[in-house]
């Protein structure tokens, strides 16, 4: 079943084999006879869409669950990992997507955390940190051993996970979506670290589901589906395209086809917005920005700069301390989000289940929460719910919503149908302008490509959408002016056909445009 | 009325304040311990009742100081074993389990109290002990260096609770399952053995704080602490999980009690006006607690059972 990798020789006997992995919950079938190996000095890629089996595999390969039917060989001989203690002292480390670090302790306490220290019961740090200074310099990962975790950007977190898995020598790495929260450049110098492990003669499993990631980054790819296997390949051997089928299933659209629509009047005009956080700090500071008729501007930055804030200041969740926010002539800056609606505008949060949707609730309930007060839903105080029966039925048909019945509850649907729900409730208010944070977070390549599909037809329509979004693939792909977003400014508004995605991603950071744009070719776009 | 700013006079309401300040010490430094954790234990004060009265009626059957101070001990320890099936075992809610806690020793003290004791008899008082040349230092000796073993084991604590939480791999542990659980975890520390470990020895130091409270006042009553375990923990909040600020705090609230005491004494506080004062340490510790609220985060995962999945 397994083919071998082009760039490695597959006479190297791999350093970690998994064969036959099954393993059950209740009505859940989460891997399936799963084969995955791993051969020192290369990087394997373990892709698939959430739900496929990915973490239930590293997690019984980190002792987290043991398997139903299968077995573990390392170097050869086989193993049973109980606990995370045994895969430490197995040398298998393992990266968190969320990081497991602790915010109130140093760097070198971090490192320190679980080992055996020289000095009986008291800590060494003064050794623990010496030896990171050593680790530091070898592998370019600069950190200073004694600064609380909390004061740490993301990027320097990262580099703390790294380092703890180096301190312990693990000779096979886990890396669970590493790239999720980094700019682009953080993930150039990031893959650099990984080929200098790699070639060191550490193994290493990638876990993403970033497509040009995997392609940049893979020695060897397996693709799981719905717990199994759904093949072997090599970047060399197969695509983007390619990659996404075999997780899917069936043929996908990776960007959606846009037709050319000439942009309109002025919807959504922002102008010297500043609002503040929950700890009262400005979170966006004078931002002036103007979205058009038929037009998809992309905010793109790396969560935390402000877009929370700024998407929940223009739907009225939060009010700005001083600008103006314009919808079709309608001053809404300050104005409850019931008003703001009444102006034309539509929401698509970033939190859905926080936000977006009551999980309690079942879909009908859901896909009538904005207009369930409307003289077409209710009259005399009573809902009318044979106009919102046939009005949800014809909705969860048009948006192929997959739920077994409008009176199923929410919350026991996938990501992707819940989206779909509260995209189909936001449109249906017919909105002149639609705030959409965050779309396609953590759905499936299917739901994604329908909501991508939705997005271009209401602005084939003339809708103006705002569309805030860490996936630079996703702005790339859908709008037709970027605005970088920077510690609560717009750093500069690019024309999607003339930018490139290293000037994006040094915006992203911080750095002022460059003029000439920057030689090389990021990655594969 | 006399004078409150005799030398004599101040001296003495600083030597009782600082008595007074012992049984909130040793239960306060206890209770950062645990919540350092990420264990909030509400049920100190009932932990406290029954270890007083264990330790009281040891001595009262057998004479023996010491055999109290162990009953004392061996209290806490079994109730910090049964906090630990209950909440980390068994995962139930901290706040509702602290408050059973409190409410079984208030009424098992009371009840075994009342069926083997009955009418309250005196024990004997834990001797004072003096350190030689330092006790004879005028004002200062007096009031610091004639204490109880108790009072020199509280203040004692303090350093080796802050020492021991900054600077061993035990302690190291106990901040680290305390703020995120899921971390330690994942580097082999066990979560659930260095809670067990951290709800003992508060639990243990709340016993002691029980029985340094009954051996000082020689007597047994129903509801004997009347809430001074509850102080403790807000003395913890009031310290921001620091021994030395639960240590000013305890001091502070020994000094103000004692101060009361002292006026009321005197008559410097009329009669009519006694009780309304004797709530001046509470108010106190509210007023701070709401000025400081805010200012300082409790342990990220304070109260939160952990487990894998």
């Amino acid at each position: 079943m397994s083919t071998p990798g082009t760039s490695q020789p597959a006479s190297i006997p791999p350093m970690l084999e998994m064969r036959g992995v099954t393993k059950r919950f209740p009505g859940v079938l989460a891997n399936d006879r799963v084969d995955f190996d791993v051969r020192p000095g290369e990087v394997h890629t373990l892709l698939g869409e959430n739900g496929a089996g990915k973490s239930t595999l590293m997690k019984i390969l980190f002792g987290l669950y043991q398997p139903d039917e299968g077995d573990l060989r390392l170097n050869g001989v086989p193993i049973r990992i109980e606990s995370p203690t045994d895969a430490i002292g197995h040398q298998i480390g393992m990266i968190h997507q969320h990081f497991m670090l602790v915010p109130t302790l140093t760097v070198a306490e971090n490192v320190a955390l679980g080992l055996k220290s020289g000095r009986g019961p008291l800590t060494d740090l003064q050794a623990v940190s010496a030896r990171i200074e050593e680790i530091s310099s070898s592998y370019g990962l600069a950190v200073d051993p004694s600064v609380a975790i909390w004061k740490l950007s993301v990027g320097e977190r990262q580099r703390v996970e790294i380092i703890k898995a180096l301190y312990r020598d693990a000779q096979l790495l886990v890396l669970d979506e590493p790239t999720a929260v980094l700019t682009p450049q953080e993930v150039d110098d990031l893959f650099v670290i990984l080929r200098q492990m790699s070639s060191a003669g550490r193994g290493l499993i990638f876990i993403s589901h970033k497509l040009h990631e995997v392609m940049a980054l893979s020695d060897r790819i397996t693709v799981l589906r719905n717990g199994r296997v759904a093949g072997h390949t090599t970047p060399q051997e197969t695509s983007r395209q390619e990659l996404a089928q075999m997780m899917v299933g069936r043929a996908v659209k990776l960007a959606p086809d846009k037709p050319s629509v000439e942009p309109g009047a002025d919807r959504l005009s922002i102008s010297g917005l500043t609002v503040f956080n929950d700890s009262g700090s400005a979170a966006v500071t004078n931002l002036d920005l103007t979205v058009r008729s038929g037009e998809i501007v992309g905010i793109a930055g790396v969560s935390g700069n402000g877009q929370r804030e700024l998407a929940e200041s223009i739907i009225g969740m939060r009010h700005p301390s001083s600008g103006s926010i314009i919808v079709d002539g309608v001053e809404v800056a300050g104005s409850e989000p019931a008003e703001s609606r009444g102006a034309g505008l539509a929401y698509v949060p970033e939190e859905r289940m926080k936000d977006g949707a009551v999980g309690e609730f079942t879909v009908g309930e859901n896909l009538v929460l904005v207009e369930h007060g409307s003289d077409r839903f209710s009259g005399r105080g009573l809902l009318r719910f044979g106009a919102i029966r046939e009005h949800c039925r014809k909705l969860v048909d048009d948006y192929r919503v997959k739920t077994p019945s409008i009176e199923t509850p929410t919350q026991s649907l996938s990501g992707g149908n819940i989206q779909k729900i509260i995209l189909a409730r936001e449109l249906a208010t017919k909105p002149t302008v639609l705030i959409a944070a965050q779309p396609t977070r953590g759905v499936d390549i299917g739901a994604a490509e329908y909501i991508h599909e939705q997005l271009v037809e209401q602005r084939s329509a003339g809708m103006a959408t705002l569309l805030i979004s860490e996936d630079l693939d996703e702005v790339f792909g859908l709008a037709d002016r970027i605005a970088v977003m920077f510690e609560g400014s717009i750093m500069a508004i690019l024309d999607t056909e003339a930018a490139t995605r290293e000037q994006v991603g040094l915006l992203m950071a911080g750095v002022e445009s460059d003029p000439a744009p920057a030689a090389g070719v990021a990655l594969d776009r | 009325m006399g004078s409150f700013f005799t030398s004599a006079v101040l001296v003495a309401t600083i030597a009782s304040g600082l008595r007074l300040a012992i049984p909130y010490l040793l239960a306060g430094l206890g209770e950062t311990v645990g919540q350092r954790s990420g264990v909030l234990n509400l049920g100190v004060d009932g932990v406290m009742q029954l270890s007083a009265f264990f330790a009281y009626w040891t001595v009262l059957e057998t004479g023996s100081l010491w055999l109290g101070v162990g009953a004392g001990l061996a209290v806490g320890t079994v109730m910090g074993l049964v906090y630990g099936v209950i909440t980390v075992t068994l995962g139930a809610t901290q706040g509702i389990s602290g408050i059973g806690i409190f409410l079984f020793g208030l009424g098992f003290s009371d009840l075994i109290f009342r069926r083997r004791v009955g009418t309250p008899k005196p024990i004997k008082q834990l001797p004072e002990v003096e350190v030689p040349l330092l006790s004879d230092i005028p004002w200062v000796g007096e009031a610091l260096f004639r204490q109880t073993l108790f009072g020199y084991l509280a203040f004692a604590s303090v350093p080796v609770v802050a020492l021991m939480l900054k600077h061993t791999t035990f302690g190291m542990n106990i901040r680290a399952v305390g703020e995120n659980p899921q971390a330690a975890d994942s580097l082999g520390i066990s979560v659930g053995r260095t809670r067990y470990l951290a709800i003992l020895i508060g639990n243990v130091m709340a016993g002691l704080a029980g029985t340094a409270l009954v051996l000082e006042l020689g007597i047994f009553q129903q509801n004997l602490t009347q809430g001074l375990g509850f102080i403790a923990v807000a003395l913890v909040y009031f310290g921001a999980w620091r021994a030395p600020g639960v240590m000013v705090g305890a001091l502070l609230y020994g000094l103000v009690n004692a101060t009361v005491l002292q006026w009321k004494a005197q008559g410097i506080i009329p009669r009519e006006a006694s009780d309304l004062a004797s709530m001046a340490p509470a108010v106190l510790t509210i007023l701070a607690l709401v000025v400081l609220a805010g200012r300082v985060s409790p342990p990220a995962a304070l109260t939160r059972p952990f487990s894998r999945h």
